[in-house]
């Protein structure tokens, strides 16, 4: 399978790009980036044009960077205004830019035909950056293949073997589960709703829930590169208002971006938010590890599982089970992104 | 507890229910025909084959019964 482009990717946290130069791959492609003077985040082809020296290895020099081979000396859109020794500067000479938008905590990167960026098109993580939600937040690398860990998160059954003892609760296997898709919008979303359950001790103490709760845990994934998981409690039986507002639930969002390094390689971004205990450090150093321990624990499986795929002829016949209904529909629209992006005529995802 | 949890509000919305205590999905189809399957890629094909083979209930299908968490914010 080959990559989805003319999408946009999540390439790091805000916070990791100053004014060092920054290199990462994405989608196959080598970047760099920086903070120009006036905070704004650069995103260029991490090659010089002269003789490929990688510009993350240069130096910086206010907003342009100097190649630290021979100085080709490049400005924030990569258009080359400086060469060595010459007055001309060589009309090819410079490196592609790319668009970068700065949204919800993360520097989000088009990858693609330039004309065809349009931010609309940007699926939210809103609680990522709003003061009324605590977020804890990293990223692992990942040696394995992307589509290896959509199949892991969209299902989350495997939490009961994979991460016995930190996420999962006797009800989960007891809740009926929806997968829906919006075919227009590009949506994939994953439904459990336990109407009553028992409180799992971090969220009694975190909460202050006395009882049994109502339960949900619903995944929203937006390919290629956004996966949400809602995760609501709340007294049983109460739930959201009629408007959509929902001030008696607590509520925990899960998010992780994944975000193609290579053909066989993935940035694992993961950030948790919550709107309770803001300012409890317990509660954050908890959910901060346990959710690292979860995601570090399925980075182990994933190498091992790519290791194995690359050692075995393709098209190795696989079964597929209930649980694989929301994976299987997140493969197909992958699969079709893909498609399109190789024939441009199909236009961009909706 | 209703079963059949809707999340999404599009107009081309596909979902498929687990049914509970069962090995059993309940495909339905924005159009609003329903097919059973214990196989999700069989169930996966028939929905995506809209409209060939889909024949809508008379009755309307139930409401959703959510808020649209799954909008874009």
């Amino acid at each position: 399978m080959t990559f989805a482009r003319n999408q946009w990717y999540v390439a790091a946290y805000g916070r990791e790009i100053g004014r060092e130069l920054f290199a990462r791959t994405i989608l196959g492609e080598p970047l760099v980036f920086y903070r120009s003077e006036a905070g704004e985040v650069v995103a260029l082809a991490d090659r010089c044009v002269h003789r490929r020296y990688p510009l993350s290895e240069s130096r910086l020099e206010g907003d342009t960077i100097v190649c630290g081979y021979h100085g080709f000396t490049y400005d924030k859109a990569g258009s080359c205004v400086f060469v060595p020794g010459q007055a001309l500067i060589p009309r090819t000479a410079r490196v592609p830019s790319y668009p970068v938008v700065e949204q919800d905590s993360f520097v989000w990167v088009w990858i693609g035909d330039r004309d065809r960026a349009d931010r609309a098109l940007i699926p939210r993580a809103p609680w990522l950056a709003d003061p009324a939600y605590t977020t804890v937040s990293g990223m692992e690398p990942l040696a394995a293949r992307y589509e290896l860990l959509v199949d892991n998160l969209m299902d989350l059954s495997h939490e009961t073997y994979l991460h016995g003892g930190y996420i999962g609760t006797p009800e989960v296997a007891n809740t009926p589960i929806t997968t829906e898709v919006d075919e227009d919008n590009r949506v994939i979303y994953v439904s459990r709703h336990m109407a009553d359950a028992a409180c799992p001790p971090f969220y009694a103490k975190s909460t202050g829930i006395d009882g049994r709760i109502t339960r949900w845990q619903d995944i929203e994934y937006h390919p290629p590169c956004l996966y949400l998981l809602h995760s609501r409690v709340a007294p049983v039986g109460v739930l959201p208002e009629a408007d959509g507002s929902d001030p008696h639930g607590f509520h925990v969002e899960v998010v992780y971006a994944i975000t193609p390094e290579t053909e066989h390689s993935t940035h694992d971004f993961w950030a948790v938010a919550r709107d309770f205990a803001l300012d409890d450090q317990e509660v954050s150093d908890f959910l901060r590890e346990s959710n690292r321990t979860v995601v570090l624990q399925d980075v182990t499986a994933l190498d091992i599982l790519e290791r194995v795929i690359q050692a075995e002829p393709p098209d190795y016949q696989e079964l597929s089970i209930n649980i694989d209904t929301g994976g299987l529909a997140a493969r197909r629209i992958l699969k079709r992104m893909a498609a399109e992006a190789d024939d441009p005529a199909k236009g961009v995802a909706v | 507890m209703n079963e059949r949890v809707a999340m999404l509000r599009g107009d081309a919305v596909y979902r498929v229910h687990w049914k509970l205590g069962t090995d059993l999905l309940v495909g339905v189809c924005h159009c609003g025909a329903e097919h059973d399957s214990e196989d999700p890629v069989e169930l996966w094909d028939w929905l995506l084959a809209h409209p060939e083979g889909h024949r809508p209930p008379v009755a309307a299908p139930p409401p959703p019964d959510r808020r649209p968490a799954g909008a874009l914010v």
